[in-house]
C-alpha cells in the first residue's frame, strides 16, 4: 500500500505536471530547432512569437465566449487556436518579408541574425503588450478535471489522491497530434523532404532545384503554428503572462541544445529531459520518501533539492553540462 | 559632412537635447538623465569591448550589472553583528564546503582516466558534497534570516566606503564571466548568447531569493553615499549663503549640487575608461582582437590563441558592466532585485552600442547618452502622440482608452524599431568604426 501511495504522490506532483510541461517545451524547442536547421540562427524572438499567438487566441476565445460558442467540457481556446496560429503566421511572414529576407540575401553571419531577432523580440514584446496589456489572463474554461482527487480516492481507497486536469491531458494529446503531423510532413511529403535536404546541405539542395524562398516560407509557417500551439497550451495550463513567455526562452533553448540543435527528435527528447529534471529537482520529495523509507529513516526536511525559484538554474545546469561534455547534444545536432 | 565633423556634431546634439530637457522639464530632470546616461555609456563601453572589438555576443549584461549592485551592498552596508553570531561562520563553512566539492570533482575529472568509473566518481562526489553543503547551509541560513527580519535579516556588509564597491563589483562580474567564458567560448557564437542569458536569470534569482545575502526582494535601502545628503547641505549655513549669492533657492541648489557631484564622479570614471579603451584599441593587442574578429581562421593560423583571447576580452567587458552596476546602485542608494529586467538592462544596452556604432568607443558612449535620453522621453512623447491621435474620438470609447493605456508600452516598440532600422540602413551605427 505504501509503495502505491508513494507512486500516486509522485505521479500527481511530478509525473503528470512534468509530462504536460515537457510537451509544451518540446513544441517550443521544435520551433527553435527548425529555425536553426533551415535558417541557421537561434531565434530569440521565439518566446514572444508564442506570446503573440497566444494573445490572439485569447482575444478569439473571448469573442467565442461572448457569442456563446463553446466545446462543452473542453476549453473554448481549442476552437480559438487556429485563429492564434493564423495570427502568428501573419506576424512571422510579415517579419520575414520586412526584416529577415534582406539579411538572407546579404548572407550575413549567423550572429547578425541573432541580433536582428533580438530587435524583432523587442517589437513583438511591445506588440503583445499593445494587443492585450501586461496583466495576467486566465482563459481556461470547460471541465477542470478529468480525474479529481476525491474521485480517485473513492475509486481506489488509497490515502493519497491523484488529479488529472483537462488542460494537462489536452496538452499531451494536442502535442502528440502536432508532432505526428510534423513528422509525417517532414518524412513523407515532397516539401518536407526538400526542407530536410535544405537543412542537411544548402548548396546541394539549391543545385537540385529546391526553391529556397519556398522552403523558408514553409518553415516559418510551421514554426508559427508550433509556437502558437505551444503558447496556448502553456497558457491554458499555467495562465498567460506576457513576460513569462520571454523567460521560457531559456528552458526552450536548453531543450533544443540538449537534444542537439537542428534535430527535431532531439528537441522533443530535450524538452522532456528539461521538464522532468526541473520538476523533480524543485519538488519537495518528503512525502514520497515518507512512504518508501522505514520510519526511522524518514527525512525531517522537505528534501527539496532546490526551491522553485531556481527552476531556471536547473535548465541552465543541464545546459552547461551538455556544452562541456557533449556540445552537439544527445542526438548529434549539427552545431559545434 | 566629413567624418571628423560628424562626431563632435552628434555629441553637440546630445548636449543640446540635455540642455533642452533642462529648460523644458527642469534642471533636476536633465541631471537625472545625464547621470544615468553616464552609467549607460560605461555599460555600452563594456559591451562594445566584447562585441565591437571581439564579436562576442553577450546577452547577460543584466546579470553582471546586478552583481555590481550586490557588491555595493556587500562592501558598504554596516555588518549585522547579531546575524553574524547567529550563523555567519556556519554560512562561510558551508560555502567552503561547496567550493571544496567542486574542487574535488575537478580533481577526480583530472586524475581518473575517462570511462564509466570516472563518471560515477564525479557524480558521487557532487551528490555527497551537495548533501553536506545543504546540511551545513540550511540551518545557518534560517538562523541568519530570523534575526530581526523586518529591518535586517541578512549578514550585512563590510561597512567600507561605497566607492570601494566599484572595483569589487567589477571583480564579481569578472568571476561570473570567467565561469561562463570557460564553458561557452570556443563553441558556436549562439551558445555564448544562450549561456549568458541563463546566467543573468540565475544571478537575478539568487539576488531575489537569498535573503541572508542581500535581503532578497525586501531590498536593501539607505546605502551610504559618496556625496553629502541634501538635507545636510540645506542646514549648512555656508552652503546656503553661497547658494543665495548665486541667486539659488537652497533646496534646489542642494539637489543640483548633489547630482552634479555624482555626475563629476561618474564622468571621471567614464573618461578614464574611454582613455583606456582607446589605448587598447590602438595597441597591438587591439589590432590582434580585431584581426581575430574579422577572420578567426586566419588569426589562428598566425598562432593566436583565439579562445584564450576571447575569454580575456569577455571578462574585461563584463567587469566594466559590473563596475557600472555598482555605480548605478550607488546612485540609486538602494538595491532592488525586482527591478532588474532583461529588456531594460541587457537589450537596451545593445541598442545603445549598435545605434552608436559598434567597434567605436565614442560611438558606444554617444549611443549610451542618446538612447538613454530617448528611453526616458519616449513615454511622454508617446502619450502626446496618442493624445493627438485620439483627440477626435469620443471620450470614454474603448479604443481611446486602450490607445491611451498602451502609450506606456511604446518604449519597447520604439527601441525595437530603432534597432531594426539602424541595423538595416546603417549597420555601422552613427559613428562608424574607422
Amino acid at each position: 500500500m505504501d509503495a502505491l501511495n508513494a507512486l500516486v504522490v509522485f505521479a500527481n506532483f511530478v509525473l503528470i505536471p512534468a509530462t504536460a510541461y515537457g510537451a509544451q517545451l518540446a513544441l517550443g524547442a521544435l520551433g527553435v530547432t527548425l529555425i536553426y536547421g533551415i535558417l541557421r540562427f537561434s531565434n530569440f524572438a521565439h518566446g514572444d512569437t508564442m506570446a503573440f499567438g497566444t494573445a490572439v487566441a485569447i482575444l478569439a476565445t473571448w469573442a467565442l465566449q461572448a457569442a456563446g460558442i463553446g466545446l462543452g467540457p473542453l476549453p473554448t481556446a481549442l476552437l480559438a487556436l487556429p485563429v492564434g496560429i493564423l495570427g502568428a503566421m501573419a506576424l512571422v511572414l510579415l517579419t520575414d518579408r520586412g526584416v529577415y529576407r534582406f539579411y538572407r540575401a546579404q548572407r550575413v553571419k549567423p550572429v547578425i541574425f541573432v541580433i536582428v531577432s533580438m530587435g524583432v523580440m523587442f517589437v513583438y514584446n511591445g506588440l503583445t503588450r499593445f494587443v492585450i496589456g501586461v496583466d495576467d489572463q486566465r482563459f481556461a474554461d470547460g471541465e477542470r478535471f478529468v480525474i479529481s482527487v476525491r474521485e480517485f480516492r473513492e475509486a481506489t481507497g488509497l490515502a493519497e489522491g491523484l488529479a488529472l486536469r483537462t488542460t494537462q491531458l489536452l496538452t499531451v494529446v494536442v502535442a502528440i497530434i502536432a508532432v505526428a503531423l510534423l513528422f509525417w510532413f517532414l518524412n513523407r511529403t515532397r516539401t518536407g523532404k526538400s526542407m530536410r535536404a535544405f537543412s542537411d546541405n544548402e548548396d546541394l539542395a539549391l543545385l537540385s532545384g529546391i526553391n529556397p524562398e519556398r522552403v523558408v516560407l514553409v518553415t516559418w509557417l510551421i514554426v508559427a503554428a508550433l509556437a502558437a500551439t505551444a503558447g496556448v497550451l502553456y497558457g491554458l495550463d499555467k495562465g498567460f503572462k506576457p513576460f513569462v513567455y520571454f523567460q521560457l526562452l531559456l528552458p526552450i533553448f536548453a531543450a533544443a541544445i540538449v537534444g542537439g540543435l537542428g534535430n527535431p527528435l532531439g528537441a522533443i527528447a530535450g524538452g522532456f529531459v528539461i521538464a522532468f529534471a526541473e520538476v523533480t529537482i524543485t519538488y519537495p520529495l518528503k512525502r514520497v520518501l515518507g512512504y518508501l523509507l522505514p520510519e526511522s529513516l524518514e527525512p525531517d526536511g522537505l528534501v527539496q533539492l532546490l526551491t522553485t525559484d531556481y527552476k531556471f538554474a536547473v535548465s541552465f545546469g543541464i545546459l552547461l553540462v551538455v556544452l562541456l561534455f557533449r556540445p552537439t547534444g544527445l542526438f548529434k545536432g549539427k552545431a559545434v | 559632412m566629413t567624418e571628423t565633423l560628424r562626431s563632435p556634431l552628434l555629441f553637440a546634439l546630445v548636449a543640446a537635447l540635455l540642455i533642452g530637457t533642462g529648460i523644458v522639464q527642469g534642471w533636476n530632470s536633465a541631471l537625472v538623465i545625464l547621470n544615468m546616461g553616464l552609467i549607460s555609456a560605461i555599460m555600452a563601453l563594456g559591451v562594445n569591448l566584447q562585441w565591437g572589438f571581439a564579436g562576442l555576443f553577450n546577452v547577460g549584461v543584466m546579470g553582471f550589472v546586478a552583481l555590481g549592485g550586490l557588491a555595493a551592498v556587500l562592501v558598504s552596508m554596516p555588518p549585522v553583528p547579531d546575524a553574524w553570531s547567529a550563523g555567519g561562520p556556519r554560512i562561510v563553512v558551508a560555502m567552503l564546503l561547496g567550493a571544496a566539492t567542486i574542487f574535488v570533482a575537478m580533481v577526480v575529472q583530472r586524475r581518473i582516466p575517462p570511462g564509466r568509473s570516472r563518471t560515477w566518481a564525479t557524480i558521487g562526489v557532487l551528490v555527497a558534497g551537495f548533501i553536506l553543503y545543504r546540511l551545513a547551509f540550511d540551518p545557518a541560513k534560517s538562523a541568519v534570516e530570523s534575526v530581526d527580519p523586518a529591518s535586517t535579516g541578512y549578514l550585512g556588509g563590510l561597512g567600507l566606503p561605497i566607492v570601494l564597491a566599484w572595483p569589487v563589483g567589477a571583480a564579481l562580474a569578472a568571476g561570473a564571466a570567467w565561469i561562463i567564458g570557460k564553458t561557452a567560448l570556443g563553441l558556436r557564437s549562439d551558445y555564448l548568447a544562450i549561456a549568458t542569458l541563463g546566467i543573468a536569470e540565475i544571478i537575478i534569482a539568487i539576488l531575489k531569493n537569498e535573503d541572508w545575502l542581500a535581503r532578497g526582494v525586501k531590498n536593501v535601502s539607505g546605502l551610504p553615499r559618496p556625496v553629502p545628503l541634501e538635507i545636510d547641505l540645506q542646514q549648512d549655513p555656508g552652503f546656503v549663503e553661497r547658494a543665495a549669492g548665486l541667486g539659488f533657492d537652497p533646496v534646489l541648489a542642494s539637489t543640483l549640487y548633489v547630482k552634479l557631484a555624482y555626475a563629476a564622479l561618474f564622468a571621471l570614471v567614464l573618461i578614464a575608461l574611454i582613455w583606456l579603451a582607446q589605448k587598447a584599441l590602438a595597441s597591438p593587442w587591439g589590432r590582434m582582437m580585431r584581426a581575430i574578429r574579422d577572420n578567426e581562421v586566419a588569426a589562428e593560423a598566425m598562432g593566436k590563441d583565439v579562445t584564450a583571447r576571447h575569454l580575456q576580452i569577455f571578462i574585461l567587458g563584463s567587469a566594466i558592466c559590473g563596475l557600472a552596476g555598482a555605480m548605478m546602485t550607488t546612485l540609486d542608494g538602494q538595491l532592488t532585485p525586482g527591478t532588474y529586467q532583461p529588456l531594460r538592462f541587457t537589450f537596451l544596452i545593445w541598442v545603445m552600442v549598435i545605434v552608436g556604432g559598434s567597434g567605436n568607443n565614442f560611438g558606444a558612449v554617444l549611443g549610451g547618452f542618446l538612447i538613454w535620453w530617448l528611453w526616458v522621453q519616449v513615454e511622454p512623447i508617446g502619450l502626446g502622440v496618442m493624445n493627438l491621435i485620439t483627440s477626435g474620438m469620443a471620450d470614454g470609447s474603448w479604443l481611446k482608452d486602450h490607445l491611451l493605456d498602451s502609450a506606456a508600452h511604446m518604449r519597447l516598440l520604439t527601441m525595437g524599431l530603432i534597432l531594426l532600422i539602424v541595423l538595416r540602413f546603417s549597420p555601422r551605427g552613427l559613428i562608424p568604426e574607422r
